[in-house]
Formats: structure tokens, sequence, C-alpha cells
């Protein structure tokens, strides 16, 4: 049986691992290959990385800063692939098909595409057509709520386009994307639950699998973002801030009737 | 000690599965040139793509006929993974119909789907049963777990071969292996502790 996938998605800024709230406020956490490590201790399903670093690299290294690397965000790739036996997806700041092969030659499995499929679109098509579209991962920020209808965002709120995530979606299966990362920048970092309606809307109209993101608050949120119709979950601070939060997160799966890897 | 030839034939992530390779102690290498498997006891087919790239790509570059001699005559320890397992049936019907490296025959089709349920790609952890006697699956749990990113399987391969079944909708070919020819439609470097040990199985199979 396919077991139902928990993934971590760790954010970086400048090198630095961070945590997010409505896609705006961004508070340093900590060193990403230290957590890394940490993760792979805990036998996890797969990670994310997300560097959602604007314009220029800004990098205030601390002077006790063990780390290395951090000039350089994709030295983490290279750390990390080393020592994690599990599927990495990586993105952010991927602008080209360059960017994504250099990604992909680094130790990415997947690399995740979301702003720039507004300018071009057919990068997902040349990705997949190289590396198979399992490899694509389109990332899709909703703004919205279910009484009031959803619309497509980027760079934060800063952009709402015309369309609703459903037709996105759609749009972007037919461009040959593997798999949909769903977020919503309302619920972003509240601890508020998953947007389910948003979930149900969006996986219903594509046959691709959806991953659930943005508002979890307890492990027993993961479960209603699977009930929803998402065919994996995802957090990013409930990983930060919780003892265990493997291993209990997959409790809560298995105890809602979920198969899981524990 | 093994030397391991992972064949680059340009396609995948081919890093990983040196990474996972030298974590267990073995001496791997990337090899780009057909002429450089002389220098090694075991073959790695890795990949990540489609069927018709992949098998242009290992025709083009002289692969095809090299890893048939190491495969078939000289009889190396091979493990086939993903994409590289599906080139080793006798054709692959992904954007059209290819002939495939034809070492364990049968067809690479596409999966099928119901798009609630069971999506296409087969994406996540999924267990298998080993086969009674398999050697690629020793040593592993009842159920081991393993990480799985496809749309095609293998179907129909020769009677010869043992086959591990998992489960997406329906059962379909997860391993298959027949003396010194393994293969995985997993990825056993991307599978942690399970991936590590058919991994080790597979340096440490001699013939």
């Amino acid at each position: 049986m396919l077991q139902t996938r928990l993934i971590p998605i760790l954010l970086l800024k400048n090198g630095q691992l961070v945590r997010s709230e409505t896609f705006s406020i961004h508070q340093i956490i900590g060193d990403p290959i230290h957590e890394a490590k940490r993760f792979n201790e805990w036998n996890v399903d797969e990670l994310i990385y997300l560097d959602i670093t604007k314009g220029e690299y800004n990098v205030q290294r601390r002077a006790d800063h063990k780390s290395q690397g951090m000039e350089d965000p994709l030295a983490i790739l290279d750390a990390v692939s080393k020592t994690c036996f599990m599927p990495l997806t990586w993105g952010g700041r991927i602008r080209t098909f360059e960017d994504a092969a250099e990604r992909f030659t680094r130790g990415a499995d997947k690399i995740t595409l979301n702003q720039v499929l507004f300018d071009a679109p057919e990068l997902i098509s040349k990705i997949a057509l190289r590396y198979g579209s399992q490899a694509v991962v389109a990332s899709i920020d909703a703004t919205g709520n279910a009484a009031e209808g959803y619309r497509v965002c980027t760079k934060g709120k800063d952009k709402i386009h015309e369309f609703s995530p459903v037709q996105w979606a759609k749009n972007l299966e037919d461009m040959g994307a593997g798999e949909i990362l769903l977020q919503s920048v309302e619920r972003d970092g509240t601890g508020m639950g998953y947007d389910t309606e948003l979930i149900h809307l969006v996986s219903r109209a594509v046959k691709i699998p959806v991953i659930a993101c943005s508002g979890v608050g307890t492990y027993e949120d993961y479960a209603k973002g699977i009930e929803a119709g998402a065919s994996a979950v995802a957090a990013a601070n409930i990983w930060h801030f919780k003892e265990l939060s493997d291993k209990n997160g997959k409790r809560a799966m298995k105890r809602a009737g979920l198969n899981v890897r524990l | 000690m093994p030397e391991v030839a992972i064949v680059n034939y340009e396609l995948g992530n081919l890093r990983s599965v040196e990474n996972a390779l030298e974590y267990l102690g073995a001496k791997a290498g990337i090899v780009s040139e057909p002429s450089r498997l002389s220098d090694c006891s075991h073959i790695i087919l890795p990949g990540v793509g489609a069927f018709g790239e992949g098998m242009q790509n290992l025709k083009s570059a002289g692969w095809a006929e090299t890893l048939c001699e190491h495969v078939k005559i000289q009889k190396k320890p091979f493990l086939g993974i993903c994409l590289g397992m599906q080139l080793c049936a006798a054709k692959g019907t992904e954007h059209g119909l290819n002939e495939g490296l034809n070492f364990i025959g049968g067809t690479a089709e596409r999966m099928p789907e119901d798009g609630h349920t069971v999506r296409i790609p087969h994406i996540g952890w999924n267990t298998l049963t080993p086969p009674a006697g398999s050697r690629m699956l020793a040593g592993l749990p009842e159920k081991p777990c393993f990480y799985f990113v496809h749309s095609y399987a293998l179907t129909n391969p020769a009677p010869e071969f043992l086959i591990g079944h998992a489960h997406h909708g329906e059962p379909f070919i997860a391993t298959a292996e027949h003396e010194n020819i393994w293969c995985a439609q997993f990825h056993p470097e991307k599978s942690q502790k399970d991936g590590l040990r058919l991994l080790r199985n597979f340096i440490e199979m001699r013939d």
C-alpha cells in the first residue's frame, strides 16, 4: 500500500533557516545543515527546501556561526545529499532551465517552480522532457477563503492573478507538472489548520498528487488535509517548535486511519 | 572491494547513487565512457526520465552493446534502478514504442490510474512483499518500504525472473531478479535504511 507522506518544509532566507507567517514575517531559527541531519535521523519521508530570499542575497554571517557555505545556499544541497538518503525537493529562485539543471546536478530529485511559471510557463515542459514530470513540482500560492473565493498570488500577496487556483492547477497539470504544492497565504504560520475547502477544490480538479501546506497547528490537522483530498501533507513551523514532530505527526495520522511509514 | 560503475547516460540524479554507495564503503564512480566498464566489478544503471530518450542516449554513446557484453556474457552483478529497470525490458511505450536493452524481456507500460486515490505518477513510499528466495531483498523486514517515483512499470518479464510486487490500485512489478541481473522500480538510494540494505546486498553479490 502507498503510504501517506508527511513532509517537512524548510524555509531558507539569505542562507538561514526561517519561520514564516502570512508570507511576510520571517524569523531566523537556525542552521539549515544541522536541521537536515536531525530530520535524517528521524527517518522522515521527504524534505522540501524553499529558498524565499528576495532579490540579492544579504548574508548576515554570525561570528560564532559554525556552519559552512552560507554564501552559497546550494551548498546546503551538496551537504544534505551526502548524508540524507531520502527524496529532496528544492524550490525558490529558479528562473531558467540552467538554474533547474544545477539543482538536479547538486542532489535535488525534484525542483519546485512558482512565480516563474507566469513569465515562462514553457519551463515546465522543458524540464519534464529532460528530467521527467515527476521531477517538477508546481507550487501554487492561493489567497482568499471559501466564502469569497480564491485567487492565485505571487510575491507574497503583492501580485494577485486573474486565475483561480483550480484553473491554474489544471493549466500546470496540462503543461506537465508532476505534483502540486498548494499553499494558502492567509493560513501560513497561523496554526489554524489547513484550508480544507481550498485543498478539496484543487485536488478534485487535477489527477496529479496535491501536497497540502499552510496552517498546521496540531498533528491532528494532517489527516484533515488528506480527508480533503490531498495525497501528501506538508508543514513548516511545527517541525521546529515541537519535540518528536515526525513520530508524533505520524502517530496522529495512523490514529486517524491513514497508512504511514513509521 | 567491489568497484561499482554508475552508468552516466545523461539522465537523472547520479550523485545520490554514488553518495549512498560511498556511505556503504564501496568504491563507486560515475562512468561516462562505455570502455571504462572493463575496470569495474559491478554495474548500476540508474535513471529518471523518459524511456525513448534514455534508450537513445544509451545507443548513441555506445552503451547498449557494451552493457550487453558485461551483463549478459561476462555476467557482472547488475542493478537497474527506476528508468534503468524499465530500459532492461524488451520494449517501452513511453512517447511511442521503443526497443529496450532486453535483459529481462517484457514491456514497460503506463500504469493504470483513476485520478482520485490512484494517481499517476505513483509517488511516495510503498511497501512490498519480498518473494521467497529473494537475494536482493534478503535481510529486510517482512514489509520493506521504498520510495517510488514513476508512471510506467514492467509487465510480462521473462519467466525465469523472480518478481516482487507492490500495490498501487492493483499489483505491479517492483523488483525482478535472476542470477546477476537485479532490477528495482523504486529508488534504493532514496529509501533510507531499507534501501541502503538492498544496495549492501548488491555490492556483496558474487557470482
